[in-house]
């Protein structure tokens, strides 16, 4: 385990006894038994007013999303996540080869059931996603606003731009086909039709800025066009991530269509990038000098590729290039009747 | 362990078999479960990995005992046996197929000249409900046919009533049909409801001439687990210890993962030794494990995981 808890935790309150951060009920019971305690000494004594225990924070335990569910990395690592000031956040899971792996066998297993969904019910299940967003968007823009060191105001509005972004894919789920497809005039007796269809299990490595609107940019096309995801978060900004997958997790999407690991791109990079049974690659969140050794292990297996653009605005209107990357076009002849 | 003057011979009577076969040793139902778990921990990467994986492929018996099966199924399967990776030759092949008696012709003429033999599922598998001759005669049919192995199937429904001795008889019948074809005895785990009874069937069967004693047919809720597994394999050291004579172990049904097949050979080795870990005493009767095995093979060769677009489908 080369990486574990720092020594001291500057998040937890500083009236919390050393032990009793976790376990809310034992200054509850505490506080119970003083209670009688104090009405039988009554006035006489007058104790000192006792400093009476705020409510405890119970600090969450942020965990991966496999397969539907929120297990712990298989390897048992984690590690220390903090602000953009270094004050230190939260412990996020540090996922592992096979964590990779699982969330490979997760997506493939979800992979036939959400890609022969109608591209209506993809529609309602993403937009689903915007409305669970919003009912938490406090929650989020906190994050943001602690993860990417903005104001809250300007938290709030990036959250607010990342509620709209699943809506506009939600809306493209059903106008794909007519925009990457078509008729094609052919010199012969023949209808000839081109549809796009999802490439299968994609491997993405978020941006590592933007925690929450970056990640749900590159996150929703793929969703949109009927791929499944295995997800790499930002490495410095995980949680925002780590928590919109309990917004996954109660908005309809079958489970394993989105898995989403927290750790090291360079290390989830690679066994990703090699994986016979992943169908293609997004190295925006790869470092620009381990992109070209991941791009050269993707070439063995043929997988499809997006590359970044380095100076990727994220607020700025997404166009169709994502959506048109993990496609991959079916052409069927037809001959006409005489 | 049973004394060897105490076995009942081939003219007992039911009560005879009934007092041997009761006054076996109990099973300690808690202490089984937790040592196959146990063993179930160890760790084995790298080398010795590898080692497992090519050892569990060469003891595969690859199967197929669905109603649909067509020659041309049997004739893809017996190809996959004899070069599990065509591309790849260091690939040891599987030890047998397994089909049904009908399709016995077709494997054996598939399977001519590589080494893989044909087994032959019999007496009225998966219930091995039917009358005695009509199980002589599906036995008959399977080793006239060319079966080298026959899988049979005990009656569970006389076992469980009480009637051992009709067992046996049934089992020793069958096994004098089989003439130089290897029997192997499937106890059917799964319906024989407790540990206590797995270890007597597994003894009537050894003292009845089975070469192999098998967990499951693979056709109930319970199949292979690791527990009975091992419960088979002591059966099986004490039966070599008593009599002298080696009796082989098949596992079957529900191993699909290599992790899972690892975990079978660790049990072999830890409890009966290296004298059973060969396709010649150990076997697991399997399907869908055969892909997982390359996929792990090819992993631990390149470094990179494998996929499903990579195997053949069945």
């Amino acid at each position: 385990m080369p990486e574990t808890k720092p020594e001291t935790q500057p998040g937890t309150k500083p009236e919390t006894k050393p032990g009793t951060a976790r376990n809310g009920k034992a200054p509850g019971k505490a506080a119970r038994a003083a209670k009688p305690a104090r009405a039988a000494a009554g006035e006489a004594a007058a104790p000192a007013p006792a400093a009476v225990p705020g409510p405890l924070a119970v600090l969450k335990t942020y965990k991966l999303y496999l397969g539907g569910a929120f297990p712990r990395s298989e390897s048992g690592r984690t590690y220390a996540v903090t602000d953009h000031t270094g004050r230190w956040l939260a412990n996020a899971p540090l996922a592992s080869r096979k964590d990779a792996r699982d969330a490979v066998v997760a997506a493939r297993r979800a992979f036939p059931r959400w890609s022969g969904a109608t591209a209506y019910l993809r529609g309602q299940i993403l937009y689903r996603i915007a409305e669970m967003l919003q009912s938490r968007g406090e929650q989020f823009a906190a994050e943001v606003a602690a993860a990417e060191g903005v104001t809250t105001e300007e938290a709030a509005r990036l959250v607010a731009a990342t509620i709209d972004r699943w809506v506009w894919y939600a809306g493209w789920t059903d106008k794909i086909t007519q925009i990457g497809g078509g008729a094609n005039p052919v010199a012969g007796p023949y209808f000839n039709l081109s549809t796009p269809e999802p490439t299968g299990v994609v491997a993405v490595l978020a941006p590592r800025d933007s925690a929450l609107l970056g990640l749900v940019s590159v996150l929703a096309p793929v969703l949109a066009t009927g791929n499944t995801a295995v997800l790499v978060t930002s490495h410095p900004r995980p949680l925002p991530a780590l928590t919109l997958a309990e917004v996954l997790a109660t908005s309809d999407l079958p489970a394993g269509v989105v898995n989403i690991l927290s750790g090291d791109p360079a290390e989830l990079g690679p066994p990703l990038a090699a994986h016979q049974d992943v169908n293609a690659l997004d190295l925006t969140g790869a470092a620009p000098d381990e992109a070209r050794d991941l791009e050269v292990a993707a070439a063995h297996t043929l997988k499809r590729l997006h590359r970044p653009d380095p100076d990727e605005d994220w607020q700025a209107a997404p166009g169709l290039a994502r959506l048109r990357s993990f496609l991959e076009t079916k052409t069927v002849w037809h001959p006409k009747g005489i | 362990m049973p004394d060897t003057a105490t076995f009942p011979g081939p003219g007992a009577s039911n009560a005879a078999w009934r007092a041997f076969l009761h006054g076996l040793p109990g099973v300690d139902a808690v202490g089984l479960q937790e040592r196959a778990a146990r063993l179930g921990t160890r760790s084995i990467k790298e080398s010795a990995k590898g080692f497992a994986i090519d050892t569990a492929i060469s003891m595969i018996d690859l199967t197929t005992l669905e109603g649909a099966d067509t020659p041309g199924r049997v004739r893809a399967l017996c190809a996959k046996a004899a070069g599990p990776e065509p591309t790849d030759r260091s690939v040891p092949r599987a030890a047998a197929v397994c089909v049904y008696p009908d399709l016995v012709g077709t494997a054996v003429e598939a399977l001519r000249g590589t080494g893989v033999a044909v087994a032959s599922v019999a007496t009225a598998f998966p219930s091995g409900r039917a009358p005695l001759e009509a199980k002589l005669v599906d036995t008959r049919a399977a080793v006239a046919a060319g079966a080298a192995e026959i899988d049979m199937v005990i009656d569970r429904g006389a076992f469980l009533a009480g009637d051992y001795l009709a067992v046996f008889e049934e089992i020793a019948a069958i096994r004098e049909a089989c003439g130089d074809a290897h029997l192997k005895v499937i106890l059917e785990t799964g319906e024989l409801v407790t540990y206590d009874n797995i270890r007597r069937a597994c003894w009537l069967a050894m003292l009845a001439g089975a070469d192999f004693v098998k967990t499951s047919t693979g056709k109930v809720a319970v199949n292979a687990t690791p527990a009975n597994t091992l419960l088979l394999l002591l059966a099986v050291r004490d039966f070599l210890a008593a009599t002298g004579r080696q009796v082989g172990v098949k596992a079957a049904g529900g191993i699909r993962t290599s992790k899972d097949a690892v975990k079978y050979l660790v049990l072999v080795n830890e409890t009966v030794g290296p004298a059973w870990l060969t396709p010649r005493w150990f076997r697991l009767g399997a399907s869908s494990l055969l892909n997982d095995l390359l996929m792990q093979r090819h992993k631990l060769r390149t470094g990179s995981y494998s996929g499903p677009d990579y195997v053949t489908v069945d």
